[in-house]
């Protein structure tokens, strides 16, 4: 490991120089079954439980392309504007690393399935960003390696390597911007909502879980420097391992720091492989890239050729969904959002829920109120996804609508929905099961009130002379003697009237 | 003018993680500039009119459903390993490259 690198700051960086990125994004595509064989393709699990002949490179075994795949990439092509190649074909990339067990990766090389294309990014100012991309192509993705004793799980220092195939054989998409110039100082940003639209736009497509944390989605930056007014590309360094939207911000900016300061001491950044580290935010160098050529990449033998008919390919266009941003727009409309409103709606990832929830019959406002407060502190302290809680948004519109026709009040809606999370039922069981009905029989709430106004009675007679403030006292009594289960309104509206000032 | 240079072929014997010695690196550029200069004839006699060929068969879209089909058992998938460890297969470590 090298010491830590000099860094120039931030602003001479942009002052001095123009940074141009190019992003590669691989994601996991969450088809059922693996790239060219009919393994399981889910994550985690017992370690070699999903594996085949194929998928471990056993002799004799032959891929069959997964139909599936094949229909994602295309629809993930279009979704980026992209062309969609009337012929291509597979092609082997040759390495030797035991992640791959047959020594090579099954890739796509000069003949992607899609390609030149864009893809507009909304920044925080609302500018819009367009990020040209060069290619998206098919490929598997490798197994895990777990690297024993070296001190970080790294490889530096490991005495032996333990392999775990069952990610080998994963369909990937590889996603490669072409070169982002112009971003300036923007640059760590526009990576970063690069990175943002394309998992949302993914999501929405539905062909991958984009779990960043998981490496369902992973992105490689390619950052280097020009002088600026340069018109000749700066030799830049890629770096991998950036696992979460906030390190492709800072892995950005880090190396346009670094590379400042080397090329300003007159050195020369070395084309090479660097390591992100999450705890630090910082790289460090990994291993110098092999040139393309040394992968010896040639056409697969085992696998025929690709040609999607244009019926299909424009067939497929018609599935795309509403882009994300879209969506976006068309709900701040629909629901009267503010931008903040809006942002939180989406950064709470509730925009899709509070939509089927209002679809269900609730007034945005409360469907919106419950998913980005009480449901999103839930899954907070359940440790999971908003929508992964046990909860759908049909069962969240009837608690509103117990709320609205008077039979919960907004403190007993919560612990129906508590009963709901908990796995009780549907709300109206959780209702009649926990006994959570509002006391709106008013011979019952008088009754309470009496014993109240009984046991206060200094109380009663600051009411019964005219301090109507005084009845807040009296109601919460009877709050705290019905459980929480009455309307406080209602309430105060009865002790008035019990003391003469109703 | 060789159609490859001997140190091509000491190149690409690294890449195939072959210990190759000196004097067998040059019978190997020797007998490999045969092989390929014998195989360049075939470019003499492609037209124009014949395109590049990788496939022999004129297939193209042979796609598999995407429907789970049983694999083989952990144990069965390490039986074949020269060692295994917690259901992984241990290879030795790795130098001088970082995946």
């Amino acid at each position: 490991m090298t010491a830590t690198a000099e860094l120039m700051d931030y602003a001479d960086v942009v002052a001095r120089f123009d940074p141009v990125l190019g992003l590669e994004v691989h994601v996991e595509l969450s088809t059922a079954t693996k790239m060219f064989c009919g393994c399981a393709n889910v994550f985690g699990g017992e370690p070699n439980s999903r594996v085949c002949p194929t998928c471990l490179g056993l002799p004799g075994a032959l891929p069959v392309v997964n139909g599936k795949a094949v229909e994602s990439a295309i629809r993930i092509g279009l979704a980026l504007n992209c062309q969609i190649a009337e012929w291509c074909r597979f092609a082997r990339k040759n390495y030797f690393y035991p992640d791959m067990p047959k020594n090579f990766q099954t890739s796509q090389y000069d003949e992607p399935i899609a390609y030149d294309g864009y893809l507009d990014v909304v920044l925080e100012d609302g500018e819009i960003f367009r990020v040209g991309i060069e290619r998206a192509h098919m490929e598997e993705d490798t197994g895990k390696s777990l690297h024993v004793g070296g001190a970080t799980g790294r490889i530096h220092g490991a005495e032996h390597s333990l392999l775990d195939y069952n990610r080998a054989g994963v369909p990937l998409i590889e996603i490669v911007t072409k070169p982002i110039v112009g971003a300036g100082e923007r640059a760590p940003e526009v990576a970063r909502a690069y990175v943002t639209a394309l998992r949302d736009l993914l999501r929405a497509l539905d062909v991958s879980d984009v779990r960043m944390d998981q490496g369902s989605l992973r992105c490689d930056a390619n950052v280097s420097l020009m002088p600026k007014g340069a018109e000749e590309f700066g030799t830049r360094s890629e770096t991998k391992n950036v696992n979460s939207l906030r390190s492709v911000e800072r892995a950005v900016r880090y190396e346009m720091c670094r590379q400042g300061a080397v090329l300003a001491a007159g050195g020369t950044v070395v084309q090479e492989t660097r390591h992100f580290d999450e705890a630090t935010g910082s790289t460090s160098s990994g291993r110098r890239k092999e040139t393309a050529e040394d992968y010896r990449y040639f056409p697969e033998p085992d696998l025929v050729p690709i040609a999607p008919a244009r019926e299909w390919v424009e067939q497929l266009r018609t599935t795309l969904p509403e882009l994300p941003w879209e969506r976006r727009r068309r709900a701040q409309e629909e629901w009267g959002l503010s931008d903040a409103e809006l942002r939180d709606l989406v950064n709470a990832g509730a925009l899709e829920l509070v939509a089927e929830t209002v679809e269900a019959g609730a007034a945005p406002g409360e469907a919106r109120s419950w998913w980005v407060s009480y449901l999103a502190q839930q899954a907070n302290v359940r440790g999971v996804e908003l929508g992964d809680l046990e909860i759908t948004p049909a069962q969240v519109a009837r608690v509103i609508a117990l709320v609205a026709e008077g039979t919960l009040t907004n403190k007993l809606a919560r612990q129906v929905v508590d009963g709901v999370l908990d796995g009780e039922g549907e709300p109206d069981e959780v209702v009649e099961k926990r006994g959570l009905k509002v006391v709106s029989d008013d011979s019952a709430l008088l009754a309470a009130i009496d014993e109240a106004l009984a046991a206060n009675a200094d109380v009663a007679e600051k009411i019964r002379s005219g301090k109507v403030a005084a009845a807040g006292a009296i109601v919460g009594a009877v709050m705290k003697a019905t459980k929480g289960q009455a309307d406080a309104k209602r309430v105060r509206e009865l002790v008035l009237e019990r003391c003469g000032q109703g | 003018m060789p159609a490859i240079s001997r140190d091509e072929v000491a190149h690409l014997a690294r890449l195939a993680r072959l210990a190759v010695t000196d004097e067998e690196l040059d019978v190997f550029a020797g007998q490999l500039d045969v092989i390929l200069q014998s195989v360049a004839r075939v470019g003499e006699v492609a037209a124009d009119d014949i395109p590049p060929t990788s496939h022999a068969v004129p297939l193209t879209n042979v796609f598999r459903e995407d429907v789970v089909r049983p694999g083989l058992s952990q144990q069965q998938a390490l039986s074949g390993a020269p060692e295994a460890e917690d259901g992984r297969f241990r290879v030795p470590r790795i130098l001088g490259e970082e995946q």
